[in-house]
């Protein structure tokens, strides 16, 4: 048990340092994210009475894309610099490992966007209780797409036109987060309960967090191995 | 005692061989079914009471959506099989499927998009079933756009592989997550095995169309492996055999 502690905590700490270090990973995606809900204002036009009613939707799509262009970041540099090899020989778990590069991606990117979710909502006027539940939505909602999004980033890696293949394959496997994270929303804005999608969620959640990793570590074996 | 050898029958160059000759029987059973449904449906099954005569669309739609979830299931545990214990024939089976599940998957929502004009006055609505329908076909082609991406036959087939476990794991709960979000189809009228909301002389014919769908699968399957591994083996003494003329060493 130490053990399997010792090297989470090795590969979460390199990783969230080489995220401070390369703090474009982090934030432009976050950029990109208030860019389309911006597209999205824009094409709707200056009614705010429309754009409140269409914005969850709005937001939740612009999570979904600003992950897929995001995913990458959570095998490519390593990919790049030869550390993946050195990861195979290590005598660890190969899913233990990727487990943690998945969880560092995770806090180095679902805090900021979170923080930068909530605030876009407030400002454009949502209610209180609509955007706490954009909250509640995007903490349950953001490790599933981390967790799915790596192993389609995985299958991909070092692929020519890899983004646009990562994104084709990773798309349809985001319908059911995206689907009950924005019913949680339109259900807060009608003041109905909402407490059946985040248990959905939350289901999600758990099914991902134990099977992902494994899918991962088989996809980045089979490409690189 | 006779044992028979199953592990010979996977091996590519044995399936190349006892496929050849179940070619014919696949042939031509799959042209009578394919008769014997379309005459049963077109003309003997009698006329719906609500739908009139548009309902018969579902003798090519339902079978073509029955396929389209059945070839994604038969492509992952071929993939599986492949990925596990490395059977090759498995690798081939499951990269001969994604076109096929892609192009029933695509006739289930073209006859379906056709039926809903009369019935439902619009080509398209976002119902439940069409939507999860849509997002298989999605599916499909994410398999086939990684196939086509990843250069080496071996890693490509593996690699499908575990993106079809994935999809296999996902199918269900995009099915059930589209259901509860939206739902304008009709109920399953067949699936009820005690009594099936169908006049037997609607249901013979469905059944048998269901039936011929699966032998062209099958047909289509065996003749798409059988290139496949003419390809795959290409460097072998017994294709080599196969395919230069005789007579010439």
């Amino acid at each position: 048990m130490r053990d399997v502690l010792n090297v989470a905590s090795a590969v979460v700490l390199r990783d969230l340092r080489r995220y401070v270090r390369r703090r474009q990973d982090a934030v432009q995606p976050l950029i990109f994210f208030v860019i389309i809900v911006t597209l999205f204002a824009v094409a709707v036009g200056p009614d705010a009475e429309i754009f409140a009613k269409i914005a969850p939707a709005g937001i939740w799509v612009a999570i979904l894309l600003a992950t897929t262009i995001n995913l990458d970041t959570i095998f490519l540099s390593d990919y790049h610099d030869g550390t993946i090899e050195q990861l195979f020989l290590s005598p660890a778990p190969l899913p233990l490992i990727v487990g943690s590069k998945i969880f560092s991606h995770w806090c180095a990117t679902a805090g900021p966007q979170i923080a930068i979710s909530v605030i876009v909502a407030a400002a454009i006027g949502l209610e209180l209780r609509v955007v706490g539940t954009l909250a509640a939505t995007l903490l349950l909602g953001s490790p599933i797409l981390s967790l799915f999004g790596s192993v389609s980033s995985a299958l991909t890696i070092g692929l020519r036109g890899g983004a646009m293949l990562q994104a084709l394959i990773i798309l349809p496997l985001y319908m059911p987060t995206l689907i009950f994270s924005t019913s949680a929303m339109h259900n807060a804005a009608l003041d109905l309960p909402i407490t059946a999608e985040i248990y959905f969620l939350a289901g999600l959640a758990v099914m991902a967090a134990s099977l992902a990793p494994f899918a991962s570590a088989t996809a980045l074996r089979i490409r690189l191995g | 005692m006779i044992t028979i050898p199953f592990h010979k029958y996977g091996t590519p160059k044995y399936f190349y061989s006892w496929s050849l000759r179940l070619r014919p029987w696949l042939k031509y059973g799959c042209i009578l079914l394919f008769t014997a449904g379309l005459v049963g449906g077109l003309w003997i099954a009698p006329t719906d009471y609500q739908q009139g005569e548009s309902f018969r669309i579902i003798y090519v739609h339902v079978p073509a959506a029955w396929m389209s979830l059945f070839v994604y299931i038969v492509m992952a545990l071929a993939g599986a099989c492949g990925l596990i214990w490395h059977v090759k024939l498995g690798d081939i089976v499951a990269r001969a499927c994604a076109p096929l599940g892609a192009w029933f998957t695509f006739l289930a929502l073209l006859t379906g998009s056709l039926w809903g004009k009369p019935m439902w006055g619009t080509y398209w609505v976002w119902d439940a079933r069409l939507t999860s329908e849509l997002i298989l076909l999605f599916l499909y082609l994410g398999y086939i756009a990684l196939q086509g991406a990843i250069d080496d036959r071996r890693t490509a087939a593996r690699a499908g592989a575990i993106l079809a476990i994935v999809g296999t794991v996902n199918i269900p709960i995009v099915h059930y997550s589209v259901e509860w979000w939206n739902t304008l189809h009709q109920g399953p009228t067949v699936s009820k095995l005690d009594a099936p909301s169908m006049d037997t002389t609607m249901l013979i014919p469905l059944l048998v169309m269901a039936l011929a769908y699966n032998l062209y699968f099958v047909a289509v399957l065996f003749e798409r492996v059988r290139c496949e591994i003419l390809e795959f083996e290409r460097n072998k003494n017994w294709v080599n055999e196969l395919t230069q003329p005789k007579g010439i060493v």
